[in-house]
């Protein structure tokens, strides 16, 4: 990206989304979740509070779970980026998505994709979390519809599942 | 109202004498950004005055914990993720690396910064009382030069610090000579993750033949800063730890914090449980000897 841009000019951003090699031109402040959700189209990811509270919008940007409506796009710049869109190969489902299903763990689906993402990136660091691991690792995703119970649940099944293979 | 990104500039010169020749160049101008969890908070709902913003997430140097026989030095822009999985850091400054738990989720603490945290100056900050009761000291580095400051003295009023207009938080350095205390770190709030302290304490302490050899103590959400409490500290330096000991430390801290009512809390909510979560580590220090 140009280093020093003008104010009102737009900036060329590349990186990969999702394992594809991506190039958006955008003001470097807007928002991660805008690029997503407007330019490239991947509206799984989803805005709720726009204030980092409720994990909605998160997305793993080299790895690191992060609030996607608090990163200004131009720190994205070179980055990979996974979002839920990015989880299911071929059509087929993500074990921890197959796991959310089977354990009633989205209603309304708001936050669901925030939900597997910190899930996703809780069992790269932790393969056998305990509860506390769980409530830990997801304390940052609200929910108002589940009472989190078969959230937690989803995510301890997908984990067993995961070492057992 | 939302911001239009069309009104803002983000530089990303990706080096240090870049960012301070830009912050020189234009005094209190150029505003840097690291994890953004407060600015782009501030910026989303149209509140963020300053229209020209500096990239340092991209700055290495600023990202590295370095250790040293005597002390370790934190770059500013080290998030909390990194300090709560630092060894060193847990082992000997479990203060901060608790207070670094506590900081918003997970998301937050992986772009979320100790040095970003300082410099938003917030006296609800959790990681904050850890850093006072520590002795930190900052680099603080401009193109002037580099100078060092207690951080003790840093925080000058509400919100506001001795960071110079052209000046860059760089890195915060510790001495490593607390392995020996009892630590006692408590936050009060409505839930562990994302919500701000009603109260936070972050202490420190050493006991010998049942007499308090060095305590510190320090508090947030009590004050217009992030407070040390020197006089509860000296009230109780020297002593044995009785119950009557323990009802005048109460006594002292509700004298020394201003407490206001705010939405997350009352004052008076405030000064009760300030002098709780005291007591509460003078009985734990009692019992850490008892213990032995």
């Amino acid at each position: 990206m140009n280093p020093s841009p003008e104010a009102g000019a737009k900036c060329e951003v590349l990186f990969t989304v999702n394992g594809e090699a991506k190039n958006v031109l955008a003001h470097p402040m807007e928002r991660l979740l805008d690029v997503l959700r407007n330019e490239l189209e991947l509206t799984g990811t989803k805005e709720g509070c726009g204030e980092g509270e409720c994990g909605s919008c998160s997305v793993l940007l080299d790895g690191m779970l992060v609030n996607s409506c608090l990163v200004p796009v131009a720190q994205a710049s070179g980055a990979s980026i996974v979002t839920i869109e990015g989880m299911s190969a071929h059509a087929l489902m993500h074990p921890l998505q197959e796991a959310f299903l089977e354990c009633g763990g989205a209603q309304c689906g708001i936050c669901t994709p925030g939900m597997i993402l910190a899930a996703l990136h809780l069992l790269e660091k932790k393969p056998e979390p305990a509860l506390a691991d769980i409530r830990e690792g997801l304390a940052g995703n609200l929910c108002r519809c589940t009472g989190y119970m078969q959230i937690f649940e989803a995510v301890a099944r997908a984990a067993r599942r995961r070492v057992r293979k | 109202m939302r911001s239009d990104p069309a009104e803002y500039r983000l530089v990303s010169p990706g080096n240090l004498q870049a960012v301070l020749s830009l912050l020189a160049g234009e005094p209190a101008q150029w505003l840097p950004i690291a994890g953004g969890t407060d600015l782009m908070v501030l910026y989303s709902a149209g509140k963020l005055p300053n229209r020209k913003l500096i990239n340092i997430w991209n700055i290495p140097e600023l990202r590295q914990i370095e250790v040293f026989p005597d002390r370790i030095r934190i770059g500013a822009a080290c998030t909390y993720t990194a300090l709560r999985e630092h060894d060193i850091v847990s082992r000997e400054f479990p203060l901060l690396a608790i207070a670094a738990s506590w900081t918003g989720g997970i998301a937050n603490q992986n772009r979320g910064t100790l040095g970003g945290n300082i410099a938003n100056a917030s006296p609800a900050a959790d990681s904050l009382p850890a850093l006072l009761v520590y002795d930190a000291e900052l680099t603080l580095i401009s193109v002037r030069g580099e100078r060092r400051v207690d951080y003790r003295s840093f925080h000058t009023g509400y919100k506001q610090t001795a960071l110079g207009a052209d000046e860059l938080i760089r890195d915060i350095s510790l001495p490593r000579r607390f392995s020996g205390y009892v630590s006692h770190a408590r936050k009060v709030g409505t839930r562990n993750a994302q919500a701000i302290s009603k109260v936070c304490l972050a202490a420190l302490g050493q006991i010998a033949n049942g007499t308090i050899r060095d305590v510190r103590l320090a508090l947030g959400s009590v004050a217009p800063v992030p407070l040390r409490l020197n006089e509860t500290e000296q009230a109780l330096s020297g002593k044995r730890i009785e119950p009557s000991l323990i009802d005048a430390a109460r006594k002292n801290v509700v004298k020394e914090i201003r407490p206001i009512d705010d939405i997350r809390s009352t004052a008076r909510y405030r000064a009760v449980v300030a002098g709780n979560l005291v007591a509460e580590f003078l009985e734990k220090l009692a019992a850490a000897e008892a213990n032995t």
